[in-house]
């Protein structure tokens, strides 16, 4: 029963996708990439969306309401960022793969339980808390606290990437954050866990120990949420999809897609 | 769950091969699951089951999928200007949402390119046999089910397989109910059913009677009025007529805002029946019958244009038909009118003519079978109907959930037989069971489901189903 859903949907929007195909079509499910707070599909167009179809899966970016090229939503809700996801994989031409990072990853987290995904993928998930909110007060005192009172939260360059990235680079990726909706952000810490994943999709969680922004505690919680353990790339900062040595994690990603069937009707 | 090793098409040469009763060959399916049709029902049904791991033959008598939906097909009961009845979030599968782009009443032809997308997003048409058709469905002891198929018209020859478990989803809008009347054989101006309805053109310049204050039955009386020379609306009783909006929002999700908010049965009568008189007012003005029921307590009509037309009489309202004369129309309150085309809205019976009435527990044979959650079989627990209900909303999620909980009962039976065994006994114990309001009897409203209390009902019954 979910008649407070039904009586109240929720409003569309235009929303970004951005897309690489592969050349040769060969029968494998498409992933579609969600960002997390802050970030767009931009995210993913830098380096994973060429990389994922150069190995022969068709690859969707997409940006949340009131990110990168969607429409404006001051006003969004988890509830809302999660539809969205659901929208744009349910409007692909296969059972999709989700992928979600950082925050995104708790927004797929909340999908799955309205879409049957063939897999999902959690990279560096930020599945909100008292810990993390913690970690980052700590780390980030000055962009943290005022998303407290309904501000931007905002992500230094040595939260989100490591050294290893040059330090032009960072700042041209820093420059393009932009800002969740407040009652989003304020839902990181309040809001209700995701209801259970809905069709059984193997999960796959992966981190880095070193990351700024996720505990590792907090990365091994999410993973046995999955009842699994996170695999972990060390040396690498929050933004995995745009740090130095973002091939790493991708290739696993891939590699786990096509060596874990997972449901039979995987081709 | 054991699964045959490859769930596309029975092949005769991997699959041993047992007798039939009468001698003919059976091939013998092991644990695959046979759908009948490949409509919305029966869609969700082979997306549920292979997802549970089953492998699935379904078979469908056209050749393409969303059987009613889709307006080439025989069966289907679509014309030219079908729309919704219930809002998108209502009709929509629950894991496979509708463009949010799309209006809040889609069209019949983007439900069916909703329904291609569906099965090709799921890879499901490479489960279903197309231009089959189910001849005989017989039970074989050890609660297995041979099917025998054979090409649509009857063509070439007919074959049997024997599976584990068997759910019907041959739909129950297709097969037309005609009343009976005095002189009808005697009538010189054209008789249809709604079923035959496709186009406005149809009705052009004719005078028209309109038999029947369904949603089908409104639909036509609307058109009717726009097209027709001439429109009379024939109805057995008062009903009332439901604008699809009210407060700014698609009126069902005004409803479940308030079931949302536990608002009792009383109340939402109250507030409905007083909504209505705030907005199009008192009917019995334009000469309609008076409600003889409280509002909820029949399937419900969704039709704001109805008294539109009516308050600018170009429809006029009648009561019942009493009987025909070769060249006009007696009614019942001794009026004759002059009809030049009837139009029999008056609905559709469930069918299931590949089935022992018995084994649904229809002993008449009058397509009213005994049914727990109007989906699960008393002493049948591999046999299940789905899709067989007329909610008060979307058809589309009940139908889903239905199959989701066979398939969970299906693989409850091999994992732990002793709690499906249980479940059996409560599904002997429960039923003909209702899942409504009180409503007013008719052939129609038997299956009549209130879509609150039915999803509660589901829940239930998967819960205990899961339970130790």
């Amino acid at each position: 029963m979910r008649s407070w859903e039904w009586a109240r949907p929720v409003r569309p929007v235009r929303r970004e996708v951005l897309s690489a195909v592969p050349e040769l079509e060969e029968g494998r499910p498409p992933l579609l990439l969600v960002p997390g707070f802050g970030h767009g599909a931009w995210a993913y167009a830098e380096n994973w969306l060429g990389h994922v179809a150069a190995r022969g899966f068709s690859a969707y970016a997409m940006s949340l309401r009131g990110h990168g090229g969607s429409a404006p939503a001051p006003e969004a809700t988890l509830r809302a960022y999660a539809h969205d996801v659901v929208q744009v994989a349910a409007g692909l031409p296969r059972r999709a793969v989700l992928v979600g990072h950082g925050a995104g990853a708790l927004v797929v987290a909340h999908a799955m339980a309205r879409y049957p995904a063939q897999a999902a993928v959690l990279v560096a998930p930020v599945f909100g808390g008292w810990a993390t909110f913690g970690t980052a007060l700590r780390r980030n005192p000055f962009g943290t606290l005022p998303a407290v009172f309904g501000a931007g939260l905002r992500l230094n360059r040595r939260q989100l990437f490591s050294g290893e990235l040059p330090e032009a680079d960072a700042r041209r990726h820093a420059g393009r954050l932009g800002r969740a909706a407040r009652r989003a952000q304020w839902q990181l810490l309040t809001g209700t866990d995701p209801e259970p994943a809905v069709g059984d999709p193997p999960v796959l969680v992966l981190g880095s120990p070193d990351d700024r922004v996720v505990p590792a505690a907090a990365l091994n919680r999410a993973a046995r949420r999955y009842a699994s353990a996170p695999l972990l790339f060390p040396g690498m900062g929050h933004d995995l999809m745009l740090d130095a040595r973002w091939r790493e994690p991708i290739d696993a990603i891939l590699d786990w897609l096509i060596k874990n069937p997972g449901r039979d009707d995987l081709g | 769950m054991p699964t045959s090793p490859e769930p596309g098409r029975p092949d005769p040469e991997t699959t041993t091969l047992a007798r039939g009763p009468d001698g003919r060959p059976v091939s013998d399916r092991g644990d695959t699951v046979c759908v009948i049709g490949a409509g919305a029902s029966g869609l969700t049904a082979v997306k549920n089951l292979a997802e549970h791991g089953f492998g699935v033959d379904c078979y469908e008598r056209e050749t393409g999928v969303a059987g009613a939906w889709n307006w080439r097909h025989d069966r289907s009961p679509v014309y030219a200007s079908t729309h919704l009845i219930s809002s998108r979030p209502f009709t929509q599968f629950p894991d496979f949402p509708m463009p949010d782009h799309w209006p809040d009443y889609p069209h019949h032809s983007q439900l069916l390119s909703y329904f291609e997308r569906y099965a090709d997003h799921f890879d499901l048409r490479r489960h279903i046999w197309f231009g089959t058709e189910v001849v005989r469905v017989e039970p074989v002891g050890d609660d297995r089910w041979d099917v025998t198929t054979r090409s649509t018209g009857g063509y070439g020859p007919e074959r049997t397989s024997r599976y584990a478990a068997v759910v019907i989803a041959n739909g129950h809008n297709w097969s037309p109910k005609l009343p009976r009347y005095e002189g009808l054989e005697q009538f010189r101006g054209e008789v249809m059913h709604a079923s035959s309805y496709k186009d406005s053109a149809q009705l052009r310049g004719k005078r028209v009677l309109v038999v029947g204050a369904g949603n089908t039955g409104c639909d036509i009386a609307v058109e009717a009025a726009q097209q027709a020379s001439r429109c009379w609306h024939s109805t057995r009783r008062g009903y009332w007529y439901a604008p699809k909006y009210v407060f700014g929002r698609p009126a069902d999700q005004v409803n479940d805002l308030l079931l949302a908010l536990r608002v009792p049965l009383r109340v939402r009568q109250w507030l409905y029946h007083r909504t209505l008189r705030l907005t199009v007012g008192d009917l019995t003005r334009f000469g309609l019958p008076k409600p003889d029921h409280r509002v909820y307590e029949t399937h419900p009509i969704a039709n704001s244009l109805l008294v539109y037309h009516v308050g600018h009489g170009t429809i006029t309202p009648v009561p019942d038909i009493a009987r025909f004369h070769p060249h006009s129309v007696e009614l019942t309150d001794g009026r004759q009118i002059d009809p030049e085309l009837v139009v029999f809205a008056t609905g559709y019976l469930p069918r299931f003519e590949f089935l022992d009435g018995k084994i649904l527990g229809d002993d008449e044979g009058v397509g009213r079978p005994r049914l727990w959650l109007n989906a699960l079989v008393p002493d049948h627990p591999t046999l299940a109907v789905t899709g067989l209900v007329q909610p008060d909303s979307g058809i589309f999620p009940l139908a889903h959930w239905q199959a989701v909980l066979f398939a969970r009962l299906l693989a409850t039976r091999a994992s732990r037989p002793e709690r499906a065994a249980a479940f059996a006994a409560q599904v002997r114990a429960g039923a003909g069971e209702r899942y409504s309001g009180q409503v007013k009897d008719s052939t129609r409203h038997w299956f009549e489901v209130g879509h609150a209390d039915y999803l509660r009902a589901l829940e239930r019954a998967l819960r205990e189903l899961e339970s130790k």
